[in-house]
């Protein structure tokens, strides 16, 4: 397998030595239908750098795409961005092959790693600001805390103009593309924000004074390198304007209606809350969970106004899909939703009563009370939930109205 | 009043803001906000909190 994988050159003096996981289906709890690839990347200045690594089992095809430009035990440096398993899982023993001179990460990445990895290799901390000299050329760190972890860093390489983001901007995707001019916009722009919605989200604040940050510093930058996904080329603006949109959580005139149901009745409601809702002029998204996966409401959640909540009662409790659902959104921090929850029961209830409860725990502003129905929705219940589905409407378009 | 910095995410408390989505009122002193406070961006306990 040894000539099978081969290095992408990105620059003139940066090549893409990375992997492709075809077969990733679970991210920690993330569905990524469409694989994901950890990216790595080989800085060929006079002191050869490494740019993060690849997850453990991907060891032999990063280094073998390193093989196709240079002798792995030429490189000097290698840089940790961030921490987490699918960046530096085979850290450790790239180390012990290559022998690298030096290897750095960020403050509290160095921290991270030795609790990780339990070993005696020195890593040495940069701080935000920091530049390192690779002969002729100069490496800049910037530490982006909570973009996604406390560790998290980027590194800008000055004389490629070249950003190397970690996971910011990056994207759960397989393919054998590398750069983002190779695949369609709307394909960039709903792994991008399925990969916002999932990740980066809670972290919206500190984004968009990151990005402040980042503008401030007056670098010049025409290639965006993250970590996951297609290398940002072209449409560097583009991204970093969906950034700013998604981070500012502004409300739109969409609502998403998310339920379980157990015997269909808390689908009728969800259906005639939907059909209500979408008559009274709202773009509105309807997801049973029943079949559909948590990743794709946050997906449908990152760019809407409304959050609909439904669930059946089952034992005195909502059903475990909602409880799955509801306790990975609040995690996510979606901002400035109304909301209101609905269900059908049999003969106690609690599960809307619950479901209420995690709205206003996740601050969502309660549109309208909580509905209620016993057993299965006759006539008269099912125009009570297109009454609820019109007073959310009404409220959504005063709340857009008032922002 | 302080400033104390989080040590996990760089969040800066402000006695003068104090954290209105956590129920904290401008003027409460870092060393009157509650021991289950915790950090609104990264959710780190108050003792990972230190003097600016």
């Amino acid at each position: 397998m040894e000539n099978v994988y081969s290095a992408i050159k990105v620059t003139e003096n940066v090549y893409w030595v990375g992997a492709i996981d075809w077969g990733i289906r679970d991210f920690h709890g993330y569905t990524t239908p469409e694989g994901s690839t950890y990216n790595a990347y080989l800085i060929m200045a006079d002191d050869v750098t490494l740019i993060d690594t690849v997850k453990s089992p991907f060891k032999d095809e990063m280094l073998s795409r390193i093989k196709s430009v240079i002798d792995p035990a030429k490189i000097k440096y290698i840089i940790s961005n961030h921490s987490e398993m699918d960046h530096s899982g085979c850290l450790t023993e790239a180390i012990d092959l290559i022998k690298p001179d030096k290897v750095f990460a960020s403050a509290i990445g160095v921290k991270t790693l030795r609790e990780l990895y339990h070993n005696q290799h020195e890593i040495i901390a940069v701080k935000d600001g920091e530049t390192l000299s690779l002969g002729n050329m100069n490496l800049t760190f910037m530490e982006t805390r909570m973009i996604h972890w406390p560790d998290s860093m980027f590194t800008y390489l000055a004389e490629e103009e070249l950003l190397f983001s970690q996971d910011a901007f990056g994207m759960h995707l397989a393919t054998l593309e590398r750069f983002d001019d190779e695949l369609s916009e709307s394909v960039l722009e709903f792994e991008a924000a399925t990969y916002y919605a999932n990740i980066v989200l809670p972290y919206s604040a500190i984004v968009l004074k990151t990005l402040e940050k980042v503008a401030a510093t007056g670098w010049k930058i025409k290639i965006i390198a993250p970590d996951h996904g297609p290398i940002w080329r072209k449409n560097l603006g583009w991204i970093i304007e969906l950034y700013k949109k998604w981070a500012a959580q502004k409300p739109a005139n969409k609502a998403v209606v998310i339920y379980a149901t157990m015997w269909h009745s808390t689908e009728k409601m969800a259906r005639a809350i939907s059909e209500a809702l979408a008559e009274a002029g709202v773009r509105t998204s309807i997801l049973s969970m029943n079949h559909f996966h948590r990743s794709q409401a946050a997906y449908e959640v990152l760019e809407a106004g409304a959050l609909v909540v439904g669930t059946s009662t089952l034992n005195n409790n909502m059903l475990p899909q909602m409880a799955d659902t509801m306790t990975y959104l609040k995690g996510l921090k979606p901002a400035n939703l109304i909301g209101a929850a609905f269900g059908s029961f049999g003969w106690s209830g609690e599960g809307v009563r619950d479901l209420e409860a995690i709205l206003k725990e996740m601050k969502v502003e309660i549109a309208a009370p909580a509905l209620s129905i016993r057993n299965a929705p006759n006539k008269g219940a099912l125009e009570i939930c297109q009454e609820l589905g019109k007073t959310i409407a009404a409220e959504l378009k005063n709340k857009l109205a008032s922002s | 009043m302080k400033k104390y910095v989080c040590a996990i995410c760089g969040y800066v408390y402000d006695p003068a803001k104090g954290d209105p989505d956590g129920g904290i009122a401008k003027g409460t002193a870092f060393e009157d906000l509650p021991a289950d406070w915790v950090c609104p961006v990264c959710g780190a306990s108050k003792d990972e909190f230190a003097p600016e």
